[in-house]
């Protein structure tokens, strides 16, 4: 059996290399549209770009995995009739079974000021480089627009280089999926380390430093553009991000954060039904032909936290389980293969804050404190939908998030989950002044 | 088979806490504490452990 991947990142990786541990001695081929082999993104907004790990320590290890890699590869159709997977090299790859892993990418600014130099997004290795370049050079004033988690970490990022930083959304706090209780913590933190926040306010466009493309402005401004090419175009660089309101957030450098959208365009044509992520029955298998699985961030598929609707998960745990899981199910006649049920893991590292989740918090109604420590440093919080506990919250506290990750598996009413962390020994503390 | 954790790559995820609890476990205070020589019959979960881990911190031996 020839079993192709597209995808050449954590799920793709984590797929190929299931496939191996599960026994599947055939051909096995990896498609990825970046050059590089995988590697791991969590570091790009945070250690790559502080100038603390180097590229080769985001590599993952993919050794002994006989796999043929395409890499510089971008996939463009399926061909499912005849299935082969098409590729813009004009090859064709024959496949038994395909397993996409297409992945997102970083969604760009689209509105006035699109054209200027200085304007950044944070998806790969090419970006983290080329934003730290910027973020290296003079004492830049950075705007990041866009508080979800890679903006606000790399606020968090850019201030411990010492830079001055706003972070600018149109929501009221940051981290909008975990609610206003845990978004104020984190604008107050934010603002204890200097960065100046912009909220609820949205972006009408960038300007540039005045003189218009070709007038050497660029060249004068606090960091040339961005390498020669962009030198040789003459392109203007940005000066300030203009606000709805009509203000101006003055800037040198701005990294637009405004979420991913799912690679799957280059499906349209294929018959599979996209949301726009691959649509999936619970099995990891699209719901349109049996010989195509999915994993990662292009992958939509029923979950029982949000009462069997499909959802779509763009973070790392998600992706390296659902890559093992789509493997070993790819290897299964269709009737055979099991759901993939967990609770979604993720993290994000802000300043001395790790932030800890687990769940679905964006699907939430009200996201409660339910454990806080006496300094009020460490906090567990929960989301609850219909009377359920769906998601917990955890500032500065992995071993109580553990704890609850366990419960989450099968969604207790949020009424038994209360009274378990009253009566465990090991919780925080009661919050003070919940509900009030 | 050896467990190695590298404490300076360590983040207190606990994804090796969920995958292999017998092996791994988190402190009050959120430091990892870990079985360093472990029977074969946890190899599955204790591998399962080291993939999972998001820092890379886990190498097994033997």
């Amino acid at each position: 059996m020839r079993i192709v991947v597209v995808g050449a990142s954590l799920a793709g990786l984590r797929a190929a290399q299931a496939l191996r541990s599960a026994g599947h001695a055939g051909e096995l081929v990896v498609v990825g549209d970046e050059r590089r082999r995988p590697y791991t993104r969590p570091p790009l907004s945070k250690q790559l770009l502080a100038g603390a790990h180097t590229v080769e320590q985001c590599d993952l290890p993919c050794d002994g995995l006989e796999a043929t890699w395409r890499l510089g590869a971008a996939a463009t159709g399926l061909d499912r009739a005849g299935r082969r997977l098409l590729l813009a090299d004009g090859d064709a790859l024959a496949y038994d079974r395909l397993i996409v892993a297409t992945g997102c990418r970083a969604r760009r600014w689209r509105g006035p000021g699109a054209e200027l130099a200085g304007l950044h997004t944070l998806r790969d290795v090419d970006d983290a480089l080329a934003l730290r370049r910027e973020l290296e050079r003079g004492s830049p004033r950075v705007a990041v627009v866009g508080a979800g988690f890679v903006g606000a970490e790399v606020a968090a990022t850019a201030r411990g280089l010492g830079l001055d930083v706003t972070l600018i959304d149109v929501a009221p706090h940051p981290l909008l999926p975990l609610g206003p209780l845990l978004g104020e913590r984190c604008a107050r933190l934010h603002r204890d380390h200097g960065v100046a926040l912009r909220l609820a306010t949205g972006v009408r466009g960038f300007r540039g430093s005045g003189g218009g493309a070709g007038t050497g402005a660029a060249a004068a401004g606090a960091g040339a553009a961005d390498g020669a090419a962009a030198g040789a175009a003459g392109r203007e660089r940005v000066a300030a991000v203009v606000l709805e309101d009509g203000g101006e957030v003055a800037a040198d450098v701005v990294v637009v954060a405004l979420g991913a959208i799912p690679n799957s365009e280059w499906l349209a044509g294929s018959g599979l039904t996209l949301d726009p992520g691959v649509v999936c029955d619970a099995t990891l298998t699209s719901v349109d032909d049996p010989d195509v699985l999915c994993a990662g961030d292009a992958t939509s598929w029923p979950h029982p936290l949000a009462d069997g609707a499909t959802v779509r998960v763009e973070h790392w745990t998600n992706a390296a389980e659902q890559g093992a899981a789509a493997a070993r199910n790819a290897l299964a006649p269709a009737a055979e293969r099991t759901p993939y049920v967990a609770a979604p893991y993720f993290w994000s590292d802000q300043y001395d804050v790790k932030i800890q989740a687990v769940g679905l918090p964006g699907r939430a109604e009200r996201i409660e404190l339910v454990e806080q420590s006496p300094a009020g440093d460490r906090l567990v919080a929960v989301g609850v939908r219909d009377g359920r506990a769906i998601a917990a919250i955890a500032f500065n506290a992995a071993r109580r998030l553990a704890w609850y990750r366990r419960r989450l598996a099968d969604p207790p009413a949020c009424d038994e989950l209360l009274a378990a962390v009253a009566a465990d020994p090991s919780a925080l503390g009661a919050p003070s002044g919940v509900g009030s | 088979m050896k467990v190695h954790v590298d404490m300076n790559l360590c983040q207190a995820h606990g994804e090796c806490v969920f995958a292999a609890p017998d092996v791994f476990t988190l402190h009050d205070d959120d430091t990892l504490e870990w079985v360093e020589e472990v029977g074969e019959e946890r190899r599955a979960e204790v591998e399962q452990a080291a993939q999972a881990c998001p820092m890379m911190a886990i190498r097994l031996e033997g």
